[in-house]
């Protein structure tokens, strides 16, 4: 215990020491732009001192590599295709249930094509939660870093905010750039699932090749001699077989959901 | 701490539940503790082994002599936790209390009720109330009646709390829909493979899903200006309080007259309403006190504001889809939410963590305390006058944490981080790096300044000492946890007194003051933080040797989890108090029962033993002393 008003006149002092650091920190920065990152990265770090104010509109600060806003879709750039196979993981695992997924049929058989056929993403209900992203068995879904998405709305259905598969669609590149670090894990990835579908289509393809020569020699038994020509087995090309690796993909996924 | 009894599930309870060997027994019996037999040897007929967990009161007459058994022989002088569960199959509403022992700690004592289902939207029959012996049953026992229309008999004030006077149903009973119903349980079938879009506006809400009373015609109805809250203060008075705590309250006197002519002179006492747009109630909490002169004579709380019937949703969802949610409870600390659901579902699975899993679940745990004491001495400074010089100073040190939560979890407040046997990411290595900053460097210089800018202010002194004071009893009645206990010289702190995760391994204290006032619970706030950092510290240097980077997922990583049936009490200490997460399985993908033993709601229902006998700016002061979070007091 010491005088009476020694206590407000020892945090007077440390408002007082905020103040000055404040301006000190200022005079050093003086005359540079607003919104040059090293200045704004040191004042937002644990060595910063004084106050600083980040004047948003203008500047804005980087956001984390792992932030999350509205998620969208990847399309890969080489083949113009979506990642995504429509297996409904993102769907189930959504904890607002924001994610509608339209699966595509083939017109002939009904049967399933891993493609969606639309995609929705109502962020006016999304949570933001990243688990879409997260769970997705084939990096198809992430977490986009954009946080300025509001917007004044035009007419009275003005439904900009339900994002439909064209606007949630990106390029490959653009995941890339926001997220660096998971680019050169994906491409390993990729490769090696490519390795993967490459040495499975060979050894189809020798498969098939062996079966056709079996059939030309069962074939060319019997008496008719030009009979071989129409035996043989068609080997699946490069681009049918990674469509076989993500069906195949796909149907373990699915068969992960049901369990 | 949870025992967690997983025995079959009752065959009623859900046809989905693993049956094969539970079908026979009609009782699935719960353990028996020590305390159970006692009290089961001493009221036989009245008690049986309840189903998964504790004692189940048969005859209802004995429950009063029970519970005063309970809290007077067997000591467990805190009621907890009170919630009920609907089994719709068996037709039956299942009442439950937990006892716990205050500083001992241990395991709670669970002692159930069943009553009969009602049909339709009546309430059940009575069945006692415990307020006359715990007071802190009060707000627990009016959310019970408020959502499954249980009836509490004795209870002082038996109203609705969280729904609006007026309001149709029983919310969290198994049979009522909400509006925009869509399905009792997630995913719902509309998402996937058919999926196209649909407004949940245009699911016409008013056809399908919202009931009134018979009679009742919307479009007439005129709502009471004033409600049933002013009503019950309106009664008379003659400016003594009968509440006895400690203030010794007696009639204002004006200087100069007194005690015979202050009662010729004719004055009224005046119903002031605060809020819940107001900016010292930290949000959407309404208070309405009545005032002689400056002096509080009675106070009420009206609450609901912000309610959006989390356990119902929280029922909708599967075990995975509720971390996130818990995020939104109290969103300061967002992560320690996420702990404490987490723990309990991972005892109801009997899942492994890691060693880096408790490491980065304690270090990002504590930085959420950290942030949140932060937060509530900058905030109490506020409505103390000083207004927001401190608060800022200390917002830019919450803002650092939460940066580094940003980096790390993908969000500021809803961070998301915790699963069920791990966490989502773990550290980079600048990111780490951050982390020794903060809590080597930066933060305790930061406190260290805090404390020298702050405690011996005579301002705040003056205006917080002596303010809102509670005995170390009535705060245990009262089922006060958290700092505010301890500052009543209680040291109970769920991480000593029913410890999780990895803190038998760091060297800490727990503080504990004696005052049971204000400027207590200011410094008691003050060293928990650098306990806080000494924690952190620890688990930084420990978790570089003893675990391995990159190891954040014990066993499999899965979305679509089955629990076990049975049931589960986990609770963790948040910087606010003691957090309990009540959940009920039935084998399936979604909670049967989720109920949340929120620490900001309970700790405000001593908010008017505190409050009453102080100056109306005081109870500004004791609400921001207790640190509430709306979106955790009103779920």
């Amino acid at each position: 215990m010491g005088i009476i008003g020694s206590g407000i006149l020892t945090g007077l002092g440390v408002t007082l020491r905020h103040f000055v650091e404040t301006y000190i920190e200022d005079f050093k920065y003086m005359g540079k732009k607003a919104g040059v990152q090293p200045r704004m990265l040191r004042r937002q770090s644990p060595k910063a001192h004084g106050i600083v104010t980040v004047e948003y509109p203008m500047e804005k600060l980087p956001v984390p590599e792992n932030f999350r806003y509205i998620p969208f879709l990847v399309k890969d750039d080489k083949t113009n295709e979506d990642r995504c196979t429509s297996c409904g993981i993102c769907a189930k695992v959504c904890p607002p249930q924001c994610i509608w997924i339209a699966r595509t049929e083939d017109p002939v058989t009904k049967r399933p094509v891993p493609a969606p056929k639309d995609f929705f993403i109502d962020s006016t209900i999304c949570m933001n939660c990243g688990y879409c992203a997260e769970f997705c068995p084939f990096d198809a879904i992430k977490m986009n870093t954009d946080y300025e998405i509001a917007y004044y709305p035009e007419t009275e259905n003005d439904m900009r905010l339900v994002y439909d598969k064209n606007r949630l669609t990106m390029n490959e590149s653009f995941h890339w750039n926001i997220h660096p670090s998971v680019k050169a894990a994906e491409l390993e990835a990729k490769a090696a699932d490519e390795a993967k579908a490459k040495a499975a289509a060979e050894a189809a393809a020798k498969k098939a090749a062996a079966d056709a020569a079996k059939k030309v020699a069962l074939a060319a038994a019997p008496v008719v001699p030009d009979a071989p020509v129409a035996s043989v087995a068609p080997t699946p090309a490069a681009g049918g077989a990674a469509m076989a690796a993500r069906a195949a993909a796909a149907a373990r996924a699915a068969a992960a959901a049901k369990k | 701490m949870s025992e967690v009894t997983a025995t079959p599930a009752k065959p009623a309870a859900k046809p989905a539940a693993p049956a094969a060997h539970g079908a026979a027994k009609p009782v699935a019996a719960a353990k028996m503790t020590p305390e159970m037999s006692a009290i089961a040897a001493k009221f036989g007929g009245a008690v049986e082994a309840a189903q998964y967990e504790g004692l189940l009161v048969t005859d209802h007459s004995k429950f009063i002599e029970i519970a005063t058994y309970v809290r007077d022989v067997l000591k467990y002088n805190q009621l907890t936790n009170n919630t009920a569960t609907d089994y719709i199959k068996d037709g039956v509403i299942e009442v439950v209390n937990q006892f716990t022992r205050v500083p001992q700690g241990g395991a709670p004592l669970t002692l159930k009720l069943r009553v009969p289902r009602p049909s339709g939207n009546d309430k059940t029959q009575p069945v006692p109330s415990l307020c006359p012996l715990y007071p802190g049953a009060e707000f627990q026992e009016r959310e019970t009646y408020d959502m499954y229309g249980v009836v509490f008999e004795g209870h002082p004030d038996l109203r609705r709390i969280l729904m609006w006077e007026g309001f149709n149903g029983w919310p969290l009973r198994k049979d009522w829909k909400e509006a925009y119903y869509e399905g009792d349980t997630k995913p719902f079938e509309s998402r996937w493979p058919g999926g196209d879009h649909k407004l949940a506006e245009e699911r016409v809400p008013w056809e399908d899903n919202v009931n009134y009373p018979p009679g009742f015609d919307p479009f007439a109805f005129k709502p009471h200006p004033d409600g049933d809250i002013y009503d019950s203060m309106l009664a008379p008075s003659d400016g003594t309080v009968s509440i006895d705590n400690g203030h010794g309250v007696a009639p204002t006197l004006i200087e100069g007259l007194n005690a015979s002519e202050m009662a010729e002179l004719k004055t009224d006492e005046i119903i002031v309403n605060m809020g819940p747009q107001h900016p010292s109630t930290h949000g959407v909490l309404r208070m309405v006190v009545k005032l002689d002169g400056e002096k509080v004579t009675d106070l009420k709380l009206a609450l609901g504001y912000l309610h959006r019937n989390h356990e119902k949703i929280g029922e909708r969802n599967t075990w995975l889809h509720n971390i996130p949610y818990t995020d939104r409870l109290d969103y300061i600390t967002g992560i320690y939410n996420e702990w404490g659901y987490v723990l309990g579902v991972e005892r109801m699975m009997g899942l492994k963590t890691t060693d880096r899993v408790e490491y980065l679940r304690v270090i990002t745990g504590e930085l959420t305390r950290l942030a949140s004491h932060f937060w509530a001495i900058g905030f109490l400074l506020n409505d103390l006058g000083a207004f927001f010089t401190p608060a800022l100073y200390f917002i830019t040190e919450r803002d650092l944490i939460i940066d580094l939560l940003e980096a790390v979890t993908g969000s500021r407040m809803m961070c998301n981080y915790m699963r069920f046997g791990g966490v989502s990411r773990d550290f980079t290595s600048a990111q780490w790096a951050m982390a020794r900053e903060l809590a080597f460097e930066r933060l305790p210089r930061t406190i260290d300044e805090l404390d020298h800018f702050l405690t011996e202010n005579e301002i705040l002194k003056a205006r917080s000492i002596g303010t809102g004071y509670m005995s170390a009893d009535r705060c245990i009645a009262h089922s006060l946890t958290g700092p505010c206990l301890r500052a009543a010289g209680i040291g109970y702190d769920v991480r000593r007194a029913d410890p999780y995760g990895y803190y038998d391994r760091f060297d800490f204290n727990i503080p504990v003051l004696y005052n049971g006032d204000v400027y207590d619970r200011y410094l008691v706030r003050v060293q928990e933080m650098r306990e806080s950092l000494k924690i952190i510290q620890q688990a930084l240097n420990q978790a570089e040797t003893q675990s391995k980077v990159g190891d954040i997922q014990g066993g499999k990583k899965a979305y679509n989890h089955r629990v076990p049936a049975g049931q589960c009490y986990a609770r963790v200490e948040t910087p606010k108090g003691e957090l309990g997460y009540y959940l009920v399985s039935d084998g399936n993908q979604n909670p049967y029962k989720y109920h949340i033993r929120s620490c900001s709601y309970i700790n405000l229902n001593s908010m008017k033993e505190m409050a009453v006998g102080q100056k109306v700016a005081d109870s500004v002061v004791i609400l921001g002393s207790l640190d509430i979070v709306l979106g955790e007091v009103d779920r």
